[in-house]
């Protein structure tokens, strides 16, 4: 049984008199440990599927299930990780880092006796990500590149079985983009959680994914799902291969498709 | 002119304009002639004001108390009804159409009402004080609550955070750097309400002081209040702005890096 189910999912926004159909008709299933992405044209109700999968929105209709369970609130200890980084200004970067600590059960519990301990394991992941230098620095004294890796960090640093990335590295600049993809990989390769990813760079897709999802224009169907055969771990080198080059190809086609209607 | 000169001129220039102002003033005291009961020279305010200065120091004292003690109730009161406002819409919608439309009462128009209530004093100034620093504490606080980034609340709730967790990582912290720029506005605005209050219907403080040498056409000793006002008005916003920057460090980022 997948971990994550979506089964006719569909959601409408409600804005006084108006309704927007976001989501028509969504069925996916994300087995546990697999990373995928969701592409689409833009506005297509991506980022909605996130937050229905995470129960911030409730869906209109269809279900959705984590875990064999119910989707009817927002389920608890999920990792996000958005473009715009959301760091606090005021807090440290290993002070960010351990933000779910203090929030997420069983670590809230024992966040003030075993901090030492907590310090530590952020101090590992901050030095997976190469921000060890950087742990006592305010996010605002840290590049674009640096702040999306401590974002990344706090997504992680509690291990959630399930990691929600929304576009998350749509702000940076290409080359510090393409690193991140690496950085990416290691960290699920290591973990093994999974991974949703919303993105509109199909490069970063097929880089990161197990499974991409097409979603049609808005209101948004998912029209292809394409499985990426491609091992890992996958490099920069790869990318540039017929294979992975064939595959961008395929899905750009389909994308296409959708605006051209 | 070189980079130190044009440094130290920014610094002098406040103080340039305003030894410039007195020194128009005295000139045109002078040779307009004009006579002290209506504007006296600032020479003859300052030989005053060092004359009196320990009446004018008594007199402030008493305002400068009933100012703090409204004041320092203003910011708890404020603090946590913009908390309160800023947490939960019900609140909010139920509120905030009252405390609009109580701001809009010009606070002079209560001193009368407070005087049947609790008599002449300093307990009128401290009230006084109070509900008219009161408001722009309030709006600032329920301000910053609200302009938390959706996507950070998304993050706290994705992870399991309650509302009282996300109040006081996010919210509360968040609220800080706005708490502390309305408080400079707050203690002017207090001053203002102690002195109104004082002026009306009061029997000490410096707008007491004021009242009684102008009911004696003593006009010196009139502005020498005014001065007097002016300073601590000074002096408090300084402490102020001392304390935002000392806990709210952060949010002026770009001065600790450059």
């Amino acid at each position: 049984m997948p971990f994550v189910e979506l089964e006719h999912v569909s959601l409408t926004y409600r804005l006084g008199k108006e309704t927007t159909l976001a989501l028509a008709d969504a069925t996916l299933g994300i087995e546990r440990g697999e990373f995928i992405a969701v592409v689409g044209p833009s506005g297509c109700g991506k980022s909605t599927i996130m937050k229905l999968v995470t129960g911030l929105l409730p869906a209109s209709g269809g279900d959705v299930k984590v875990a064999g369970q119910l989707v009817t609130g927002p389920i608890k200890g999920v990792g996000m990780a958005f473009q715009n980084p959301t760091l606090m200004p005021w807090r440290t970067t290993i002070g960010n880092v351990l933000l779910p600590m203090e929030v997420v059960e069983p670590h809230k519990r024992r966040f003030r006796r075993a901090r030492a301990e907590y310090e530590a394991r952020a101090m590992k992941l901050l030095g997976t990500v190469g921000l060890v230098d950087f742990a006592q620095k305010y996010p605002w004294q840290l590049s674009g590149g640096m702040q999306q890796r401590s974002n990344l960090c706090r997504a992680l640093i509690h291990e959630p079985e399930l990691l929600m990335l929304d576009e998350p590295f749509g702000a940076l600049d290409a080359f510090t983009r393409e690193e991140l993809w690496g950085v990416m990989q290691a960290l699920w390769l290591e973990k093994r959680f999974t991974g949703v990813l919303v993105t509109h760079d199909l490069r970063e897709a097929v880089y990161l994914a197990d499974t991409v999802y097409v979603m049609s224009r808005r209101p948004g169907r998912i029209v292809l799902s394409r499985k990426i055969d491609i091992p890992r771990p996958r490099t920069l080198a790869t990318t540039f291969e017929p294979h992975f080059v064939d595959l961008v190809h395929e899905l750009r086609d389909r994308i296409h498709q959708e605006h051209a209607q | 002119m070189n980079g130190v000169g044009r440094e130290v001129l920014k610094y002098a220039m406040p103080w340039l304009v305003m030894a410039a102002l007195l020194v128009i003033w005295q000139i045109a005291c002078i040779v307009f002639d004009i006579p002290e009961i209506i504007l006296p020279k600032p020479t003859r305010i300052f030989a005053v004001f060092v004359m009196r200065f320990d009446v004018l120091m008594a007199y402030c004292g008493d305002t400068l108390w009933t100012t703090v003690v409204g004041f320092l109730l203003a910011i708890a009161g404020g603090l946590l009804l913009g908390l309160a406002i800023g947490a939960s819409p019900f609140v909010y919608s139920g509120l905030y159409p009252l405390l609009i439309a109580f701001n809009a009462v010009p606070k002079v128009a209560l001193v009368p009402i407070l005087m049947i209530w609790v008599g002449v004093g300093s307990l009128p100034a401290v009230i006084t004080a109070f509900v008219i620093s009161f408001f722009p504490i309030v709006v600032n606080v329920a301000t910053g609550l609200a302009t938390i980034e959706p996507e950070m609340r998304d993050v706290l709730r994705s992870l399991g955070a309650t509302r009282i967790e996300i109040l006081t990582k996010v919210g509360i912290p968040r609220a800080m750097p706005y708490l502390f720029a309305s408080l400079k506005v707050a203690i002017t605005l207090a001053f203002i309400g102690s002195v109104i209050s004082e002026t009306v219907g009061g029997n000490n403080g410096i707008g007491f002081l004021m009242l009684s040498a102008s009911a004696r056409n003593d006009a010196p000793t009139t502005f020498a209040g005014l001065f007097a006002i002016a300073i601590m008005g000074v002096l408090m916003y300084a402490v102020c702005a001392l304390v935002e920057k000392r806990m709210t460090r952060w949010a002026f980022r770009g001065e600790i890096v450059g």
